[in-house]
């Protein structure tokens, strides 16, 4: 995301504290999150398809809405404006086609109107059979989660993402020869399709409160979060939603905190860390091995303050219009084990999983007819978990090892904690103090060893690194 | 019990605060902070100037300042030892070394040879060098690295570096306007220190608003030095190029002039005497740069991309006679190098043919060394 980006986004959402203290909340952010969702998708190879995945991901929220609403909450008067203003904002943006100037709205000119209008009927009239007649049961609300979990598998496999960009070429009439995984950069599908599958899960188990439209739609493109997280919960950021916008001179100062520190991890000390961060083509150049870790904890200091910055500013552009998003990080290399470390980094993320994955998992398997041993419970749980959240970074091999490095991590500290914790409740407090320190020293390290695998693409890659780390190479 | 914070109020102070720092910051002369380098103290000095147009891949980028340069250098790591001979060479891209790593470079390459001064000392070069073609520039360079105390200079120049109207082209000339000034009127050049080309940035531009570039490119230059540390490396090479240009068209123009007589006052030999002068009692080895004389289609008419016959052979001349009238020590290399020794333009070489210009170069240094 450009910093000229950001700060048409605070100038959006400035305006927007300022002329919704009074009413009109919902639907100024709903039209906001909706324009960013095309302004953040960065321009594709393919032609209009830098416009149709952010059609896609409107018509993918409003199915979401759709399908996880009651039939009785799912009134055409009380929702009808969201859904209009919706599709008056995909038709509008179509027909920015035909002016002269070319707006910063879409990364290129729209597609012919005829074809976005015709698309746009198609979508209403999808909608429209479902939102009258649909009754989300188990297959239906399975399914959408099914296909969501397709979507994400074409888009994070590089040789599908390839096989689908040649696959859209040949509709377009363009060559499929150029075809590549990196046609398909959907902007945010990662978070769109956690926060929907989020609403999916919580609808099948009836936990989900029953939102509108504008709101659900809000939520999942919510245009701070969309690109970057955090990932709210539904029932949490409606709260904040429904209540009245009050904004004092704290709110204030502790806004500007949240953007300025945000801008400055992000766009001063990440964007000069990553000048000397580990990468694919240093990693082979680097010629010591003390030079070898300066660029690793260079790569373990980049990604902390870039992806923190990204939070922060994404925390203060939301409390600027009354959203009090979660926080993602919390000092979490200061940690003193790697449990604690994964309660504190991306702690969206890791709830998220521990929510929808790890705890469904760990209450299948004891509850299994012939129940494993705990520690083999703990042991394919904490892997499974990791092993699923490297691949969601990505379906290679290297976010498999990280996300291997990670959970057999987890399970050692796990069991090494069972064995020691009394003892280390009986230590006096400056000895805990040091054990504490120690630790996170080699928390910091055990994680900076796990970037090796997560920055370089290849496993070779990163054996020739740790080789070079040790001083065997 | 804590005072509400008015937003009002923390926006007014921020912009005094901002306004005050930026006319604080106009008001000094910050030209001495490219003097702070992390270079020689975290991490070695760099073999050559910091220059470079891909810094993601080459480490490596351009700025104008002339302090950050030198303190980014492997010269100015500590006082001179007592045992070195040193030798500065100075020059163009030939010199800096364009796709040559550093030690493949003339000064690298004198380094490995192990020579030895007369009185025993060993020949240290440095590479000086800084890719454009502009004598002043050179005379820039040189007048500042005196003080470091050289025992030698060696200077190669080629024809492309001397016309008039090119002196200030280059962008470290051009940005380093006052010190070009005042080697004009120090020197009595035959440059007008007037020329639109010498940038000076008036109040707003000397801001911290208006310096942001150079000082995120001091700071950038700072970082770089971690991978030029780790990993040696400080330009990209690629592993394929455009060779140099051996077929031309019938065109024997240079510089405007179309020949046959190439006129002396259109070149600048008193910039190159400047730099003798400069020098003052330390030897100053001047050297006409070897150069591709391509056998290909109009070749009769021009040996290179650079040069029509008419105007280098004449130039030839006039360097050959100044030399002579100036007792100066001049070695014309022009054709030491054959055509297939060229990288990517008729003046960059080969690894093998720095070695060779080296071999030259080399022979006499030490008869320089002696007294």
């Amino acid at each position: 995301m450009t910093l000229g980006l950001l700060l048409a986004f605070l100038a959006a959402a400035l305006l927007a504290n300022l002329l919704t203290r009074r009413g009109g909340r919902l639907y100024t952010l709903l039209v906001l999150s909706a324009l960013a969702v095309y302004a953040l998708q960065p321009a594709l190879p393919v032609r209009g398809l830098d416009f149709w995945l952010p059609t896609a991901t409107l018509a993918l929220a409003v199915l979401g809405w759709v399908l996880t609403t009651p039939d009785e909450q799912r009134g055409w008067k009380a929702n009808a404006p969201a859904a209009l203003i919706l599709a008056g904002l995909v038709l509008a943006l179509g027909l920015t086609r035909l002016l002269d100037v070319s707006l910063p709205l879409t990364a290129s000119p729209p597609p012919p109107t005829l074809q976005v209008a015709l698309v746009l009927i198609l979508a209403a009239a999808g909608v429209f059979f479902l939102w009258r007649f649909a009754r989300p049961g188990r297959l239906l609300l399975g399914g959408a989660v099914g296909l969501l979990l397709a979507l994400f598998v074409v888009l994070k496999v590089p040789a599908l993402a390839q096989a689908a960009s040649a696959g859209l070429r040949m509709l377009n009439l363009q060559s499929t020869q150029t075809a590549s995984p990196l046609d398909l950069r959907w902007l945010g599908y990662s978070y769109l399709a956690f926060r929907l599958l989020h609403t999916l899960r919580d609808r099948q188990t009836g936990r989900l409160p029953a939102v509108s439209l504008a709101e659900y739609v809000v939520y999942v493109i919510f245009f701070p979060a969309l690109a970057a997280g955090p990932i709210d919960r539904l029932e949490r950021f409606t709260a904040d939603l429904r209540r009245p916008l009050e904004f004092g001179a704290a709110d204030w100062a502790e806004t500007g905190r949240r953007l300025v520190a945000g801008l400055f991890k992000k766009f001063v000390v990440a964007d000069l860390l990553a000048l000397v961060s580990l990468n694919a083509t240093n990693a082979l150049q680097v010629r010591s091995t003390g030079w070898s870790w300066v660029l690793l904890y260079a790569y373990a200091l980049q990604i902390y303050f870039d992806f923190s910055g990204y939070t922060d500013i994404a925390i203060g552009l939301g409390r600027l219009v009354g959203i009090r998003l979660p926080e993602n990080f919390n000092a979490p290399y200061l940690k003193p084990n790697l449990t604690q470390f994964w309660n504190n980094w991306h702690m969206t993320l890791t709830q998220w999983f521990r929510a929808y994955f790890f705890n469904p998992l760990t209450r299948a398997l004891r509850s299994a007819k012939k129940p494993l041993p705990i520690p083999a419970v703990i042991l394919l749980t904490q892997v499974a978990t990791m092993v699923l959240i490297g691949l969601w970074h990505g379906m290679t091999a290297n976010f498999i090892l990280w996300g291997l490095w990670h959970g057999l991590g987890l399970f050692v500290h796990n069991r090494w904690s069972e064995r020691t914790r009394a003892g280390f409740a009986a230590l006096p407090g400056g000895a805990q103090k040091a054990l504490n320190a120690g630790g996170a020293l080699l928390t910091f390290h055990y994680v900076a060893l796990g970037w090796v695998f997560f920055a370089l693409p290849l496993p070779a890659t990163s054996w020739h690194v740790f080789l070079k780390l040790f001083g065997l190479a | 019990m804590s005072t509400p914070v008015s937003p009002l109020r923390v926006i007014v102070k921020a912009l005094i605060l901002f306004l005050v720092l930026n006319l604080a910051f106009a008001a000094w002369d910050p030209s001495g902070l490219g003097g702070l380098s992390l270079y020689n103290r975290l991490f070695p000095g760099r073999a050559r100037f910091p220059f470079g147009e891909d810094p993601a891949q080459s480490y490596n980028l351009s700025l104008s300042s002339l302090p950050a340069m030198f303190a980014s250098h492997v010269l100015t790591a500590g006082p001179k030892p007592a045992d070195e001979f040193r030798v500065l060479v100075i020059g163009d891209s030939s010199v800096w070394g364009i796709l040559l790593r550093p030690e493949q470079t003339l000064a690298g390459q004198l380094n490995a040879a192990g020579l030895k001064a007369c009185d025993g000392r060993t020949v240290r070069a440095y590479n000086l060098g800084y890719p454009t073609l502009s004598l002043t520039k050179d005379l820039l360079i040189l007048d500042l690295a005196m003080r470091d105390r050289p025992d030698l200079i060696v200077w190669p120049v080629t024809l492309e570096a001397f016309p008039v109207d090119r002196q200030l082209g280059s962008p470290l000339v051009a940005d380093n306007a006052a010190a070009v000034r005042a080697l004009i009127a120090k020197y009595r050049l035959g440059l007008d220190p007037n020329d639109p080309a010498l940038s000076t940035p008036d109040f707003w531009g000397r801001t911290l608003v208006g310096q942001r570039r150079p000082l995120a490119d001091l700071v950038r230059l700072q970082l770089y030095g971690v991978m030029w540390a780790a990993t040696g490396i400080d330009q990209s090479y690629p592993a394929d190029y455009p060779p140099a240009q051996t077929d031309f068209t019938a065109d024997v123009s240079f510089d405007g002039q179309p020949g046959p007589t190439l006129d002396e006052k259109s070149l600048a030999f008193d910039v190159l005497q400047a730099g003798l002068t400069a020098a003052g009692q330390v030897p100053v080895l001047l050297v006409n740069e070897p150069m591709l004389v391509s056998p290909g289609k109009n070749s009769d008419l021009r040996y290179n991309f650079y040069y029509p016959r008419w105007a280098y052979d004449q130039y030839r001349q006039m360097m050959t006679a100044h030399a002579a009238a100036g007792i100066w020590n001049y070695l014309d290399l022009w054709n030491l190098v054959p055509a297939d020794q060229f990288t990517n333009s008729a003046i960059h070489l080969t690894p093998a043919a720095e070695a060779t210009l080296a071999g030259r170069v080399g022979e006499s240094i030490n008869q320089l060394s002696c007294p």
